[in-house]
C-alpha cells in the first residue's frame, strides 16, 4: 500500500486516520495527480482563478508604512483583494474541481475565521455543489458577518458545541461527517493540514501566491526580497508564499504564530514558541507539532484571530523549521492589533487579524534592516469579518 | 502465559462490549467493567458475561466516535484520567480475578505522549491483551508494530488489532486480513461510532469478503444497540461490539453495576439464542 506521492514531509505528516477514510484519500490523491497533469483542468483553474477569483492579485509597495518604520522597503501581497477576501478561496477552489472530477455532490468543510467557509460556499454555489460548513460557537460569536455571508451563498453553517468550540473541534465535526457521508462527500480541508494528501494539496492550489509575488517582485522591483512573512495557523498562507521563494536560498522565510496573551500566560497558539506545552504528536491525521498537556491531550489555544487559534501546525512547516529553510516567530494579540490599526493608518488597508500578526513581525523586523532591503509581506486577507472583535478590544483597552 | 484472545474465541460468537475507563467516574469504570466481565447468575455460566472487553482510553479528540462515547470520555478527562491511571485500572482489574482478554482502545495521541515503547510495556504488565487504535491504518502502523515487538523482550507481542470497514476494497481488504492477528475488526458501516436502527443488509456479504482472506476471527462493531441486532450479527460474525448503547445504557442508570451485569446478561443470552437457532438449522 504505497501512495503515489511522497505522504511525509521527514518525519512529520502521514495518514493517521480510520480505515474508512483511507480508501478516500487513496481516490482523492489519484484525482489529484490526474487532474495535476491534465491540461484540461489547468486551463479550467487558471481561467477560473483570473476571471472568478480576480488573478493575479496586486504586489502594493506600502511606502507610507516604510517609511514610518524606516528600514526596509514594505511589499504588500493583496491575497485581501482576492475574491471572497481571502487567499482561501485559491485552494477552496481548486478542491472543488477535482470533487466534480470524482463525480461527488457534497462538500464539508471546517472554518475558523469563516474565510474558508465563506470560500468553500462560494466556490460549492458556483459549481452547484451541496456544502456543509462546521463551526465552533465561540468562532460564531466573533465572526458573525462571515456566518451570513455563508448562509447567503447557500451553505448550512452547523454550529459546533463539543470540546473548545473553535477550529479544532468544528474540524472533528466535519471529519465525523465526512467519514459518514464517504462516498458521496469530499471534505474541503482549507488549511496546510490533516492526512496526506491534503497538505501537498493545500500547498500546490496555494502556490500561486508564491508564483505571482516572485515574478511581481522580479518585474515591479526588480529584484527577489530579502525577506518573506507571513502568518501561520495552519499555515496555507504561508506554505502558498514561500512555495514561491523556497528555492531562493538567499530569501528568509518567516511565518509567524499567533502568541495571545503572550507564551508565558500559556495563552497562545504558539506551537513553535512554547517548548513546555508543544511537542511532536498527531492530530487529525498528520504528525507536527500540537500543543497538548503531558497526558497527550490536545490543549486549548487562545488567540484574538480565529483563523490562528489551532493547537496544531502544518507538516511541512514543522520540517521548513527542522531543516531552517523558514524562521517562526509569534505576534500577540496586542502586537497583532496595533498593526492592525497601524496599517490602517498609513495605507488605507483593513487587514485580517491574522494577516495582522504578520504584518506586526514586519513594524518589528524593518527598522533593523537597511532601507535598500526589501520584505515581502503576504496579505493573506482583509479585516471586515474582524470589525466586531477589534472594536470590543479597543474598548477594552481604552477602558483599561 | 495462554494466549487470552484465542482461549476468548474458542466458543464462538463472543460477546465484546467496550466500556471508557474514568466514566462515569475512575472507581464506578472499574467495578463496571468487573461486572461485564462477571457472569450475572449465581453459579457463574460464561454465558452471562462478556467474553472480551475493550477498555476505552480516553481523549479529547476522538474523530472516530459519535455523541455518547465524545460524552462519556469527556467527562472521564474532566474527572482527571490519565494513560497512566487507566494502566493501573487494568491491573486492578487482573487483581479483582477478571480474566478474560481486555483490550485497550484508544487514540495514538496520548500513547506518543506517554511513551509508545512504555506504554506498550505497561500496558502488558498491567495486562492487556491487545490494542485498537482507530487513527492508525496499516499505512501508519509500522511503528506501532515495532514497538510491540521490542516492548515484549522474551514475551509473545500483543496484537494490534486491525479494523476494516465496508469502504476497503478488495485488494486492500486481501492485504489486511493476510497479515492480521488476534481478530478483526469490521466496521460494519461508514461513519463514527453509535447506534443504528437497522443492521446494513449486505453485512453478511462484507463478512464473507473478509474471511477469504483470513483465518482470524471476524467481529463486527459499529451501530450495534440492541440485544436483537447484536443477535443478528451474532449469527453471521465471529464476534459482536456493542460500544455506545453499552455506555449510554450504563451511564444513565442510578445503579451501574447492577445495570452491566443485566447489559451483558441480555446481550450475551440473545446472542445464544441465535446462535442456537444457527446451529439448528444446519
Amino acid at each position: 500500500m504505497t501512495t503515489l506521492l511522497p505522504p511525509k514531509f521527514g518525519p512529520y505528516g502521514g495518514q493517521f486516520v480510520p480505515e474508512t477514510l483511507m480508501p478516500a484519500l487513496i481516490e482523492l490523491e489519484q484525482a489529484f495527480v490526474d487532474a495535476q497533469k491534465d491540461p484540461a483542468f489547468r486551463r479550467e483553474y487558471e481561467g477560473l482563478l483570473a476571471s472568478f477569483v480576480g488573478r493575479p492579485t496586486p504586489l502594493t509597495h506600502a511606502k507610507r508604512l516604510s517609511d514610518q518604520l524606516g528600514g526596509a522597503q514594505i511589499y504588500l501581497k493583496r491575497e485581501d483583494l482576492a475574491h471572497t477576501g481571502a487567499h482561501k478561496i485559491n485552494n477552496a477552489l481548486g478542491q472543488a474541481l477535482l470533487v466534480k472530477r470524482m463525480g461527488k455532490k457534497r462538500i464539508v468543510a471546517e472554518t475558523g475565521a469563516g474565510q474558508h467557509g465563506v470560500a468553500s460556499a462560494t466556490v460549492a454555489a458556483l459549481l452547484g455543489l451541496e456544502c456543509v460548513v462546521y463551526m465552533g460557537t465561540v468562532d460564531i460569536a466573533r465572526q458573525e458577518p462571515n456566518v451570513f455571508r455563508m448562509k447567503l451563498l447557500g451553505a448550512e453553517v452547523r454550529p459546533v458545541t463539543s470540546g473548545t468550540q473553535t477550529l479544532k473541534d468544528a474540524i472533528n465535526e466535519a471529519i465525523r461527517d465526512w467519514v459518514t457521508n464517504v462516498g458521496s462527500t469530499h471534505y474541503l480541508l482549507g488549511s496546510a493540514l490533516g492526512p496526506h494528501p491534503y497538505p501537498t494539496i493545500v500547498r500546490e492550489f496555494q502556490s500561486v501566491i508564491g508564483i505571482e509575488a516572485r515574478e511581481q517582485m522580479l518585474r515591479d522591483v526588480g529584484r527577489l526580497p530579502d525577506t518573506v512573512i507571513a502568518c501561520v495557523g495552519g499555515g496555507s498562507n504561508a506554505i502558498g508564499v514561500f512555495s514561491g521563494f523556497v528555492k531562493d536560498e538567499g530569501v528568509e522565510l518567516i511565518g509567524v504564530e499567533a502568541g495571545g496573551s503572550g507564551i508565558a500566560s500559556g495563552k497562545h497558539a504558539a506551537r513553535f514558541g512554547d517548548p513546555e506545552k508543544a511537542r511532536v504528536g498527531v492530530i487529525h491525521g498528520t504528525r507536527t507539532y500540537v500543543l497538548q498537556d503531558e497526558d497527550g491531550q490536545i490543549a486549548e489555544t487562545h488567540s484574538v484571530s480565529a483563523g490562528l487559534d489551532y493547537a496544531a501546525v502544518g507538516p511541512e512547516h514543522a520540517m521548513m523549521r527542522d531543516n531552517e529553510r523558514a524562521f517562526y516567530t509569534s505576534a500577540t494579540d496586542t502586537e497583532a492589533l496595533d498593526a492592525f490599526q497601524t496599517l490602517c493608518h498609513t495605507e488605507g488597508i483593513i487587514p485580517a487579524l491574522e494577516s495582522s500578526h504578520a504584518v506586526a513581525e514586519v513594524i518589528k523586523k524593518a527598522p533593523t534592516m537597511r532601507k535598500d532591503q526589501v520584505i515581502l509581506v503576504n496579505l493573506s486577507g482583509r479585516g471586515d469579518k474582524d470589525l466586531n472583535t477589534v472594536i470590543k478590544e479597543m474598548q477594552k483597552s481604552s477602558e483599561s | 502465559m495462554k494466549n487470552r484472545i484465542d482461549e476468548a474465541f474458542k466458543n464462538k460468537p463472543i460477546f465484546m462490549p467496550y466500556f471508557p475507563l474514568g466514566y462515569p467516574d475512575l472507581e464506578t469504570s472499574i467495578d463496571v467493567i468487573e461486572a461485564l466481565a462477571t457472569p450475572a447468575l449465581a453459579g457463574g455460566a460464561r454465558e452471562n458475561g462478556a467474553d472480551l472487553i475493550e477498555v476505552g482510553l480516553s481523549f479529547s479528540d476522538p474523530l472516530a466516535d459519535g455523541p455518547v462515547i465524545q460524552q462519556a470520555t469527556q467527562v472521564a478527562l474532566e474527572k482527571g484520567i490519565t494513560v497512566k491511571k487507566s494502566l493501573a485500572a487494568v491491573a486492578e482489574l487482573r487483581k479483582r480475578g477478571v480474566t478474560i482478554p481486555l483490550i485497550l482502545m484508544g487514540y495514538f495521541n496520548p500513547m506518543l505522549a506517554y511513551g509508545l515503547e512504555k506504554f506498550i510495556s505497561d500496558a502488558m504488565d498491567a495486562g492487556a491483551d491487545g490494542f485498537i487504535v482507530p487513527d492508525l491504518p496499516p499505512e501508519e502502523s509500522e511503528e506501532f508494530e515495532a514497538a510491540l515487538i521490542a516492548s515484549a523482550g522474551d514475551r509473545e507481542p500483543l496484537p494490534l488489532i486491525q479494523m476494516l470497514a465496508p469502504t476497503s476494497p478488495n485488494e486492500r481488504m486481501e492485504s489486511i486480513a493476510r497479515n492480521a492477528k488476534g481478530f478483526i475488526y469490521l466496521v460494519s458501516v461508514t461513519g463514527v461510532t453509535g447506534a443504528r436502527t437497522a443492521i446494513s443488509d449486505g453485512l453478511g456479504d462484507l463478512i464473507n469478503r473478509v474471511r477469504e482472506h483470513t483465518s482470524v476471527p471476524v467481529c463486527v462493531g459499529f451501530g450495534i444497540g440492541t440485544p436483537e441486532q447484536a443477535a443478528q450479527v451474532g449469527a453471521l460474525a465471529d464476534g459482536v461490539i456493542v460500544g455506545s448503547a453499552c455506555v449510554k445504557t450504563i451511564g444513565a442508570s442510578e445503579k451501574p453495576i447492577e445495570a452491566a451485569k443485566q447489559f451483558a446478561a441480555e446481550f450475551r443470552s440473545a446472542i445464544n439464542e441465535t446462535t442456537h437457532d444457527h446451529k439448528l438449522q444446519f
